[in-house]
């Protein structure tokens, strides 16, 4: 979360701050029938305490495709994308009700194996953190986490990590010499990397490329576009052109609810909702 | 903020920030800067106070006992005889108990600053133990000598003091025997009592520096807390939790109180064999030697005093070195 929930409604729009916001029906076009859907969400409601962070959200993410985020801080995007793997569960004061589905499975369950979700689904945050290792040990960290390997097979795995995060021809040379010294956008992609060792199926990226500069900016996206092949991404972005360039559906959120979703092309260009064009076409936000 | 705004209103024209500060009344410039001047003044003044008053200490200890500091000095037992009186008993004593101590302080005051910081929930409880380690840190050390003596030399009255259980031969260096009396180990224990509050708070200031964004990188991962701790935190923290360990070594050496609240012999002419051999410290022998009436004693004491403070700056100068070692290796 950037802001606290309960930031003040943007100035801009036509909604009186002093009537509470009745959520309008979602226009949330399904995704078509043969593609097949990764994470489902029905009715999810999230809070923060007594603060409502999601307010019955319902959305269709699909497999092998990038979906993004969108909407003023403090919409909620965050909080729902951390759910999908569950960071929220050391916040205290945080809960959910409602339906949450990761190809089927309960991801709200309390029951479920946290630890082996999060190797399903793999994150990349907002500002880079490798770990004070050296790069080869970042990207091995995870792996080693779940399996032992063999020498041979965990070089394999780490120049396969580097590779599909379009590092390792910058790294190789040095892969045993710390991942501090590597630039912002390096970093970055190294951290990309390092969720990827793990073999998941879903990659959340929160801001991906907020701390960067715009350089690193478009080699990041353009990565985005390469693992789209193999995995299904969720980004959150600020930043609406990102939006538009890397993600194949987009999802408008605002004050804790959806407010639509559907094909980013349609989103970007003829938008069903007032308050979707508004915030798109840069009049609020 | 309504008074604002009504202010704001009732005079003719809104001002702007600079027209209200070019209006208001200057302060004194001349004023400002004698009371800067005199505030660095007064700071000086008090730090050089405290620099000579510990050159003072240390020229008079030296001008004292540097006379009686030779290689006999070090490897002879107490004697009546001045002239032959070393600290052979009580360094090896004081580095026995230190040994004991920090094998026993250091895991259990970092286990415990691993549980409060990356385990333990905001709740009650967690607030209680915090609160109660805070003030056993301000405790006076002699408070924690009566505890040792309670727990560890008599273990709460369980067992005969005078017959204890003993397992193994005295002679051997597994000797036990319950209670364990006044030898090293209880003195080690007592110190760590001493101790264990200051290894907790500083082991805990150290996780505290480790960025929250390594932890949730390592748990979004699919690392388990105690992986994330074992690999991530406590690589990350170790060159502060090894300083605050070696300092507080450092104060476990020179504390005298609790020893002498166990109960060990004043005069002793052997150094620990094993865990229940009897001891004495440095501290305690520089007390005893400074009570002597003859001036020959009061000279042992200060080179006594040399030597522990050499251990105790070997101890700290150790500290450094860890510390700029393992942050060199962290990169």
């Amino acid at each position: 979360m950037t802001t606290p929930p309960n930031a003040p409604p943007q100035r801009n729009i036509d909604i009186k701050p002093a009537t509470p916001v009745v959520a309008p029906e979602p226009v949330s076009a399904p995704v078509a029938d043969t593609e097949p859907i990764a994470i489902r969400a029905q009715g999810l409601d999230s809070w923060y305490g007594r603060v409502q962070a999601l307010k019955g959200i319902s959305l269709e993410i699909p497999k092998c495709r990038v979906t993004a985020l969108i909407g003023p801080s403090g919409c909620g995007k965050s909080t729902f994308l951390r759910w999908i793997n569950r960071m929220n569960d050391p916040i205290p004061g945080a809960r959910a009700s409602g339906t949450l589905t990761l190809h089927g499975d309960d991801l709200l369950s309390r029951s479920l194996d946290v630890v082996e979700l999060r190797r399903r689904v793999g994150m990349v945050f907002q500002k880079p953190n490798p770990f004070t290792k050296s790069i080869y040990d970042n990207v091995a960290f995870g792996p080693r986490l779940h399996r032992s390997f063999r020498r041979a097979d965990l070089d394999e795995l780490v120049e396969n990590s580097l590779r599909a995060a379009a590092l390792w021809d910058e790294v190789k040379d040095r892969l045993k010499s710390s991942a501090l010294g590597l630039s912002g956008g390096q970093q970055q992609r190294l951290c990309i990397a390092r969720a990827i060792a793990v073999g998941p199926e879903v990659l959340l990226m929160d801001e991906p490329c907020s701390a960067l500069d715009p350089k690193s900016t478009a080699s990041i996206e353009q990565l985005i576009r390469e693992l789209e092949t193999s995995y299904t991404i969720v980004i959150v972005t600020h930043n609406m052109q990102q939006a538009a360039r890397v993600s194949d559906r987009t999802a408008f959120f605002f004050e804790g609810t959806l407010v639509e979703c559907g094909s980013t092309d349609r989103i970007f260009t003829n938008p069903a909702n007032k308050q979707t064009e508004d915030y798109v076409s840069g009049r609020f936000g | 903020m309504h008074s604002l705004g009504a202010r704001a209103q009732s005079t003719t024209r809104t001002r702007t920030p600079g027209e209200i500060v070019a209006a208001a009344t200057p302060t004194s410039q001349v004023g400002r800067r004698i009371v800067d001047r005199t505030f660095l003044g007064v700071c000086i003044a008090f730090t050089a106070l405290a620099v000579l008053l510990l050159v003072i200490l240390l020229v008079s200890i030296w001008q004292d006992g540097h006379a009686r500091l030779s290689w006999q000095f070090l490897s002879a037992f107490a004697s009546r005889k001045t002239e032959e009186a070393g600290v052979r008993a009580p360094l090896w004593g004081s580095i026995w108990v230190c040994v004991i101590c920090a094998v026993a302080a250091l895991p259990i005051g970092v286990g415990t600053a691993i549980y409060l910081e990356e385990f333990s929930k905001r709740s009650r409880f967690r607030s209680f133990i915090q609160l109660n380690i805070a003030n056993l840190a301000g405790v006076p050390s002699i408070v924690y000598g009566i505890l040792g003596l309670t727990a560890f030399a008599r273990a709460f009255g369980t067992a005969n003091s005078e017959d204890p259980i003993t397992f193994g031969q005295p002679e051997s260096f597994f000797y036990l025997q319950l209670p364990f009396g006044h030898g090293v180990l209880a003195g080690g224990l007592t110190l760590m009592l001493v101790v264990l509050p200051i290894v907790i708070v500083s082991s805990q200031e150290a996780l505290r520096t480790v960025p929250g964004s390594l932890r949730t990188a390592a748990l979004a991962l699919g690392a388990t807390q105690w992986q994330t701790t074992w690999n991530i935190t406590l690589p990350a923290s170790i060159p502060m939790i090894m300083t605050g360990g070696i300092l507080a070594m450092s104060r476990a050496i020179g504390e005298a109180a609790p020893i002498l609240v166990l109960g060990v012999p004043l005069f002793i002419r052997s150094t620990p064999t094993n865990l229940m051999s009897d001891f004495t410290v440095l501290p305690l022998q520089i007390y005893n030697w400074s009570m002597r009436q003859q001036s020959g004693f009061h000279e042992l004491a200060a080179a006594g005093i040399i030597v522990l403070l050499a251990v105790l700056l070997t101890l700290n100068a150790f500290a450094v070195i860890i510390r700029h070692r393992l942050q060199r290796a962290n990169g």
